[in-house]
């Protein structure tokens, strides 16, 4: 059976993939529900139109649509340093980060619309408050150092949290996740080399660069979210393969790898606790302000209602252009037809 | 909803000698502009040099509820495929 991709299913939504929304009502008998966790088991990806448990559907919804607004979020602290970058050199490397993560909000929106979501929904969502994004982008960037502190701890944890999403069960998002991973790399290598020159410049410089780690060092442990056992998500996803690891899991690979790191800057974490521990092969830490965590999930970060009225302004003020270039399409394609009748 | 910008399919060919693959989709309210978005969403790395842009509601999909209708024809038919038949070793490669 073919299926004409307009017209047909609920809503008639169209997937990106270039589907048409097979009804979304599955009837989620326990058989139903064993099959598709048989073949989450077996390691088969789900595609697009395949049957799946609404909440499966609603999960993938809420985490790539968060994940998408934080790419888009995450423009505005570095997008503050783009006029200010210390050299020529700089504001180039800065940009192009900037513009891979507009990408990435682009790559990961057009995931979950597979799923039966719109763009626009998506955006009204964030416009309005009501979507999540990540923590980390509720903090301000003070200093040029905090835009080297930034490529190196919080796309070196989105990195961390990223690699295991390639091998995510849904294979819009993983293949997604495959093309964002290959551009981290150097994100987060571009912000180690700041944090490199300012630890060799002056003392100013050290101070500055040890200043942006002061501050970012816990909000980047926060990134990975909560603690396992208050992860309202968390099994669940496991059990669907839609994570791999969990949360505290991801933050200890994140201190391990990033420990060292910070010792070959010649910068102290801010963390009196921290200390390796021989026996396990790992680093003890101590634990992120979690009160903290929960008033800037809940928006009450201190930049918060800054971000969320930078992409009013921007949405408000593209308006016109999109309402344009809709016009002009409209007026272009009537044109077209009348030649195409008169010429009959 | 009229005022959604219209979905786009986004094709790459990589190089010359291969052909274009599908790799993910954009919004534009015509051809000319989902062109220039996918060059900037697709291509920052040169990824490839001749992009194909389709309008979704173009494509018509086979539907997966029926996957096995649709393909189980060629499941069957094993002697498709070379290694059904049975060459002595002494003729050589075949
Ligand atoms: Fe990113
Ligand atoms: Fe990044």
């Amino acid at each position: 059976m073919l299926i004409q991709s307009s017209g047909i299913g609920k809503g008639a939504r169209m997937y990106s993939q270039g589907l048409i929304g097979a009804s979304h009502e599955e009837t989620e008998t326990p058989e139903f529900l064993k099959a598709f966790q048989r073949r989450i088991d077996a390691e088969e990806k789900i595609e697009p139109n395949d049957p799946m448990p609404e909440a499966y559907r609603k999960t993938l919804i809420r985490q790539i649509g968060q994940h998408a607004h934080s790419e888009i979020v995450g423009m505005l602290p570095e997008g503050n340093w783009l006029t200010r970058a210390p050299s020529l050199k700089r504001k180039a490397i800065l940009l192009s980060k900037v513009q891979d993560e507009g990408g990435h909000g682009l790559y990961l929106y057009a995931a979950a619309e597979t799923l039966g979501v719109s763009r626009e929904e998506m955006t009204e969502q964030l416009l309005a408050g009501r979507a999540k994004f990540s923590s980390i982008f509720n903090y301000p960037t003070l200093s040029w150092a905090d835009i080297g502190a930034i490529g190196w701890l919080v796309d070196g944890a989105a990195i961390m949290n990223q690699i295991p999403l390639c091998r995510c069960s849904y294979g819009p998002y993983a293949r997604a996740m495959i093309r964002i991973c290959k551009e981290e790399s150097f994100h987060q290598r571009q912000g180690y080399e700041i944090m490199l020159t300012l630890c060799r410049g002056t003392a100013a410089q050290k101070a500055m660069a040890q200043d942006a780690l002061d501050r970012l060092w816990w909000p980047s442990l926060m990134m990975f979210g909560p603690h396992d056992s208050d992860s309202a998500h968390g099994e669940q996803s496991m059990k669907w393969k839609i994570k791999r690891f969990t949360n505290d899991e991801l933050r200890q690979k994140f201190v391990d790898a990033t420990v060292p790191q910070a010792e070959f800057l010649g910068l102290t974490v801010p963390d009196p606790e921290l200390r390796w521990n021989e026996a396990t092969g790992h680093y003890e830490f101590g634990a992120p302000d979690w009160d903290e965590f929960w008033r800037v999930v809940k928006g009450g970060g201190p930049m918060t209602r800054d971000r969320v009225a930078a992409r009013r302004k921007a949405w408000e003020e593209g308006a016109w252009v999109r309402e344009a270039a809709l016009a002009h399409a409209a007026k272009r394609k009537a044109r077209d037809a009348a030649a195409k009748t008169a010429a009959e | 909803m009229s005022n959604e910008t219209p979905l786009w399919e986004v094709f790459i060919r990589p190089r010359n000698g291969l052909a274009h693959r599908h790799c993910g989709s954009v919004h534009a309210a015509d051809a000319t502009l989902a062109l220039q978005a996918a060059r900037d969403v697709y291509t920052r790395r040169g990824e490839g040099f001749s992009v194909w842009v389709v309008p979704s509601a173009a494509i018509t999909a086979s539907d997966p509820v029926s996957k096995s209708e649709m393909f189980e024809p060629a499941e069957t038919k094993i002697y498709r495929h070379p290694t059904f038949y049975d060459i002595p070793d002494e003729v050589g490669h075949m």
